[in-house]
């Protein structure tokens, strides 16, 4: 029993990240109609500036701070210079050009810093804290749950509160309209990917200290998860993408505790399938007509 | 697919290997081994061209099911090893097993893919190229984990003389399988199948009306490419002599769709480009880094990273620029030198004409699927 709570809690801190990576993929998905592969490479970028930061300052909070302001600029690079002249190819081109993305990066990541796992500390402290003799969670966890749900009010308040967030959905929604109407679409578009790639780096910076340390592929894993979540979710729905994020967390913490920390990706394998068996547009989506 | 594309395709075929034939007695062993290994990833290019792009299904699993090949070439061949069978046509039986094996997994995985589009598709593939190498470890007793199995090959034949070197005898081998791989792909796109497929790709619904069964279409091209990464994996496991999941990262199938991509999507031709290039670019690579940086510790982080950075940079410089890859360019230019000969030659037959200009057809786009 002592085992299941641990397992759970750990499960949720773990599916609070893939929540919020599933959602930045989420935040794309429904501007542009791509999913970004190259969502983890870039937030592997964020992770290795925000180390370099780090190390030459002393500080973590820098190098956090570092993370989202080049989470910021390079979802902004990448969506000017690349994602914009695939926009209106087939969406296999925009996939393609993604894993280009991929490939380049992780290149480049691999000539500046080598490919060796490197130490990347955590703020807080990761050992567990015990409630009666039960070991609980730990306080990097309840870290963890702070800056996601901080990050959620924020995303929830910019699309529900303001102004821009206003444009940014009606960008996504109907753009011809959007931009009869004065709204710079293309504007809003470039805003998206920089949000998104920020909240990746978010996620990214959470999830680095948990695992083997920095790596250029350190993030590969999980984009798998988080993309199992955004499906789970429908791609389409950012609750969708928060719900899917938690069971996909759930369940790789039980089979990784239960069975076998190596059967983890196949664990995400079965679970899609099984998802895109039932439903092929994932749990939370609406029905919509397939235009002849 | 009328008889005289049948007869053309096999003289081609065999007009190739003869070519081939006679150039593994000009390289020395290393280049043998390099056209080994060209030929070997164009058994799983040309698989996997035919399915994203005359189907219209990417499939970023192509390296986990060369994967599913290699593994069961190393465990069927090491039990040849343990019974002490000593006759060549054994290896042929590995090989076989290994597409039979793959195109299982193929066809699970095909059905699975024939009811998704798009993303989801992409997606579901990229989470079993990713998840497959971990059987290796999960499965420890039979597959020996990270360290992987070795695989054990029969030297040349001794009727080929003593000194006949191994590599040789790999490239061989591999050419004849990538040769046979094109000639069943180039038959199989070029006849009835091919304009299934090419039917469902560019509308699915059209297809439909038109009496197609979409999705048995699908699952048959996935479990086509299934075969050919099989036997792609499979060779390569020959040559290597080894198999780990490191062989068979995701990078491998990253690689994989970048050979298909650049070569130019849906064409075998350029599979046959992509296949070279994976093969001659890295070793370019290194050899440049090697001649022009001298600290060994700059060297070791350039290997291996910066042909990658290249590979990144083709795939979206020539998805951006130049969608239909080198095969795509290649028959640009030979319309052009075939449109400026026939305006020439209308010219010289009738110099008064005002329109003598034979326009190339304007199509070519065909190449890049619209799924």
């Amino acid at each position: 029993m002592d085992r299941f709570v641990f397992l759970t809690v750990y499960g949720l801190s773990r599916g609070a990240i893939y929540a919020a990576f599933a959602l930045a993929l989420v935040l794309i998905f429904r501007a542009t109609r791509v999913v970004n592969f190259a969502q983890g490479v870039l937030a592997v970028v964020s992770a290795y500036l925000a180390y370099s930061v780090s190390g030459a300052t002393g500080s973590y909070w820098l190098g956090f701070g570092a993370a989202l302001v080049s989470g910021l600029v390079l979802g902004a690079v990448v969506e000017r210079v690349v994602m914009r002249r695939v926009e209106h190819a087939p969406p296999l081109n925009a996939v393609i050009v993604a894993l280009g993305l991929v490939l380049l990066t992780q290149g480049i990541l691999g000539m500046i810093y080598g490919n060796q796992y490197r130490a990347f500390p955590a703020p807080f402290s990761t050992v567990a804290m015990t409630v009666h003799g039960v070991p609980l969670m730990t306080r990097y966890d309840l870290f963890v749950f702070g800056t996601v749900l901080v990050l959620m009010l924020a995303l929830a308040v910019l699309f529900t509160r303001t102004a821009t967030g206003l444009r940014m959905r009606a960008a996504a929604f109907a753009p011809q309209v959007s931009r009869l109407l004065g709204v710079n679409v293309g504007r809003m578009l470039t805003l998206g990917w920089a949000l998104a790639a920020l909240v990746g780096a978010v996620a990214g910076m959470l999830i680095i200290p948990t695992g083997l340390g920095l790596h250029p592929t350190a993030m590969d894993l999980v984009f798998v998860s988080s993309f199992t979540a955004a499906v789970v979710g429908g791609l389409d729905s950012p609750i969708g993408a928060v719900v899917g994020g938690l069971v996909v967390g759930l369940v790789l913490s039980y089979v990784g505790g239960y069975l076998n920390s190596a059967s983890t990706p196949l664990a995400v394998l079965a679970l899609l399938v099984v998802v895109l068996l039932a439903r092929p547009g994932g749990l939370f989506s609406a029905s919509t007509a397939r235009r002849v | 697919m009328s008889r005289s594309t049948l007869l053309r395709h096999l003289v081609v075929t065999v007009a190739c290997g003869v070519l081939l034939f006679g150039l593994t007695y000009a390289l020395d062993p290393f280049r043998d081994y390099q056209l080994a290994t060209a030929a070997a990833y164009l058994c799983a290019t040309a698989g996997l061209t035919l399915l994203a792009g005359q189907s219209g299904q990417l499939s970023l699993g192509q390296g986990a099911l060369m994967a599913v090949g290699g593994y069961t070439v190393a465990l069927v061949q090491n039990q040849f090893g343990a019974h002490n069978v000593t006759t060549q046509w054994a290896l042929l039986g590995s090989l076989v097993a290994a597409i039979c094996v793959a195109s299982v997994a193929g066809a699970v995985i095909g059905v699975a893919a024939a009811r998704l589009r798009g993303p989801y598709l992409a997606g579901l593939t990229l989470v079993v190229a990713v998840a497959v190498p971990s059987i290796g470890t999960l499965w420890h007793s039979l597959l020996h984990g990270d360290q992987g199995l070795s695989v054990y090959l029969l030297p040349a034949p001794a009727s080929l003389g003593e000194t006949f070197p191994l590599e040789r005898w790999q490239a061989w081998l591999a050419v004849i399988a990538a040769l046979l791989t094109m000639l069943a792909l180039g038959n199989l796109s070029s006849g009835r199948f091919g304009r299934t497929m090419r039917a469902v790709r560019d509308d699915e619904i059209a297809a439909k009306l038109a009496g197609i069964n979409v999705a048995g279409t699908q699952v048959t091209a996935f479990v086509v490419s299934a075969a050919c990464a099989g036997l792609g994996g499979g060779m390569l496991a020959v040559l290597a002599q080894s198999v780990s999941p490191g062989a068979y990262a995701f990078t491998l199938s990253l690689n994989l769709l970048l050979a298909v991509v650049v070569g130019g999507l849906g064409s075998l031709t350029g599979a046959v480009w992509g296949s070279v290039l994976l093969v001659l670019l890295p070793w370019l690579a290194d050899d440049l880094t090697n001649s022009l940086i001298h600290s060994p510790a700059a060297q070791q982080r350039l290997a291996g990273n910066l042909s990658l950075a290249i590979f990144g940079l083709l795939l979206v410089i020539v998805m951006i620029a130049a969608p239909g890859g080198i095969q795509g360019l290649l028959n640009r230019a030979g319309r052009r030198v075939r449109g400026r000969r026939e305006r020439v030659a209308a010219y010289r037959a009738e110099p008064s004409a005002p329109d003598a200009q034979p326009h190339a057809p304007a199509a070519s786009r065909t190449s890049i699927p619209n799924p």
